[in-house]
């Protein structure tokens, strides 16, 4: 066996890649990122909200430092029909004083995490795409890139949600399209005057829009709308089997959301600045499979790390919290001189002990939620319905909310029994 | 609101485009058979896939956003789709 070049090729400079290599290499250990963008960040592209609570445990003055964008202190989750749509404004203070929440680009936010690591000792190799594992008998002994080899005693794949390096070691099969969703995204500039009056949200603060039913034209999946510095990230997130189901063109989806008076009014008078998307794992728990081999270990969206609970969607978060369990069990097999399997098996053992673990098991059962398709059309209409006569004081004698309520549902497709059964169904996933 | 066409949006993005190796190969027969042909060309975000008048499917895959859905709708050995290599591809700016 030919002695290793580093300790540790880390795939992929994004969240989990980053914050991986950047922590071993704090514990001494040589350590190569390799990045086939043409520089950190350049591939990458998230909704995006991060969640901080992970990140800032490896990097404290993150939201101080980081190139982010504004802090997130006011939710809006609005059910759209065609002409009527029904939200909850949710603002607190203690978010407000808060960084729970910042949104973020990934080009810049990625870039300033790669600069971290190089700080902390990483080599950073932007530029090369890497092809296969190199594999002896069956421990992962290193990469082939073009022409080239690097030996290393433990790899981390961080290489995204279609993780060619986890299919590549039969750690992932082909997920099934109900499990994936493709989400599409344009970023438009808007001057931070306008946004702060617009969103009515201070200098540094802002607004994120979970936005679901017609939006999406009743395919599974949604909306959103944050709110950056002095750009407004806008996007749609289509479940694959039903958009191929519906027969529906992801495009038209996205302009007929676009279009939709409620974006249009929040979105007016912005320009295009870059348009992108990106495929995002719905499958929740039930995608992870396994994480660890011998010589090899998954972070992030390679190990199938992303949550949509409907109201919040986490992926950096997760990533990451999946890079402090990754250094760690790296660390400690590393120092025991044992990485195959077993002695990397620290990792999964940390991974399932933390947040990470925790929440992708408590969230077991929301991607079977979203699947209900009442939630893309009947629920928001039904919603309306009840609201409309309330405000539409017309000369008709008044009715009891119950009543309305009861009219609404008999006139609705959707059945008091099927109701009942998603709101419960509901209350247990989420 | 309404953006311009997809052409006109991509224009805007930043592509270093590998003029040597092209990183989708399509296998028209099938494509054709399975209709993987019809399912790209609906699910490509970035206007990849087109159907030529003789039927088969053209790629234009400079325009690519590298997301990977075509390759998920995509029946077996119908499609064969990797990244660009290193430094290729779409490079996006914000992300």
């Amino acid at each position: 066996m030919s002695e290793p070049d580093f300790d540790v090729i880390v795939v992929g400079a994004g969240v989990a890649g980053t914050v991986t290599a950047y922590q071993l290499a704090q514990q001494g250990l040589s350590v190569v990122l390799i990045e086939r963008g043409e520089t950190a960040g350049s591939k990458n592209l998230s909704g995006g909200i991060m969640y901080t609570h992970a990140i800032k445990q490896v990097f404290p003055n993150f939201v101080e430092e980081a190139p982010i964008e504004r802090k997130i202190d006011r939710n809006r989750i609005v059910f759209m029909n065609a002409d009527s749509w029904v939200g909850i404004d949710s603002f607190d203070q203690r978010l407000h004083e808060g960084t729970t929440a910042v949104t973020v680009l990934r080009a810049h936010v990625d870039a300033w995490l790669a600069e971290q690591c190089e700080n902390a000792g990483v080599m950073v190799m932007p530029g090369v795409r890497v092809d296969t594992l190199l594999k002896e008998g069956n421990q992962i002994v290193g990469i082939q890139a073009g022409e080239d080899e690097l030996r290393a005693r433990v790899v981390v794949a961080a290489d995204g949600v279609n993780s060619f390096i986890a299919r590549d070691a039969g750690l992932r099969t082909k997920p099934s399209t109900d499990q994936q969703a493709v989400g599409v995204k344009a970023v438009l500039k808007l001057d931070a005057a306008t946004i702060e009056d617009r969103f009515n949200v201070g200098p540094d603060n802002g607004v994120g829009y979970a936005l679901v039913g017609d939006c999406s034209q009743g395919v599974g999946g949604g909306g959103f709308l944050y709110t950056n510095k002095d750009t407004l990230s806008v996007g749609l997130v289509l479940r694959l089997d039903d958009l191929v189901k519906k027969g529906l063109r992801t495009t038209d989806v996205f302009d007929h959301f676009l279009a939709h008076p409620l974006v249009d009014q929040l979105i007016h008078g912005a320009e295009l600045v870059e348009y992108g998307c990106h495929l995002v794992n719905e499958g929740g728990e039930h995608m992870m499979g396994q994480i660890v081999h011998n010589g090899l270990v998954l972070v992030g969206d390679a190990a199938g790390l992303t949550l949509n609970t409907g109201l919040t969607v986490r992926g950096m978060d997760l990533a990451a919290g999946s890079a402090i369990a990754a250094a760690k069990g790296i660390g400690e097999a590393i120092a025991k001189n044992d990485v195959t399997a077993s002695g990397l098996a620290a990792y999964k053992t940390a991974l399932y002990d933390s947040f990470v673990g925790q929440d992708m098991h408590t969230y077991v059962k929301a991607p079977h939620f979203l699947e209900n398709d009442v939630m893309y059309k009947e629920v928001g209409e039904l919603v309306a319905n009840v609201l409309y006569p309330v405000f539409n004081l017309d000369t008709t004698p008044r009715k009891h909310m119950m009543k309305i309520a009861t009219q609404a549902l008999k006139e609705s497709p959707l059945k008091l029994t099927r109701l009942g059964k998603v709101g419960l169904e509901g209350v247990r996933a989420l | 609101m309404k953006l311009a066409p997809i052409a006109e949006r991509l224009a805007g993005n930043r592509f270093i485009l590998d003029e040597e190796e092209p990183h989708i190969e399509v296998n028209q027969e099938v494509a054709a058979r399975t209709g993987t042909a019809d399912r790209i060309i609906l699910v490509c975000p970035a206007h990849v896939y087109s159907k030529a008048p003789d039927g088969t499917v053209q790629v234009e895959y400079a325009a690519c956003l590298e997301c990977g859905t075509c390759f998920e709708v995509a029946d077996p050995g119908a499609l064969s789709w990797h990244y660009p290599r290193g430094t290729y591809g779409v490079q996006f700016r914000e992300g």
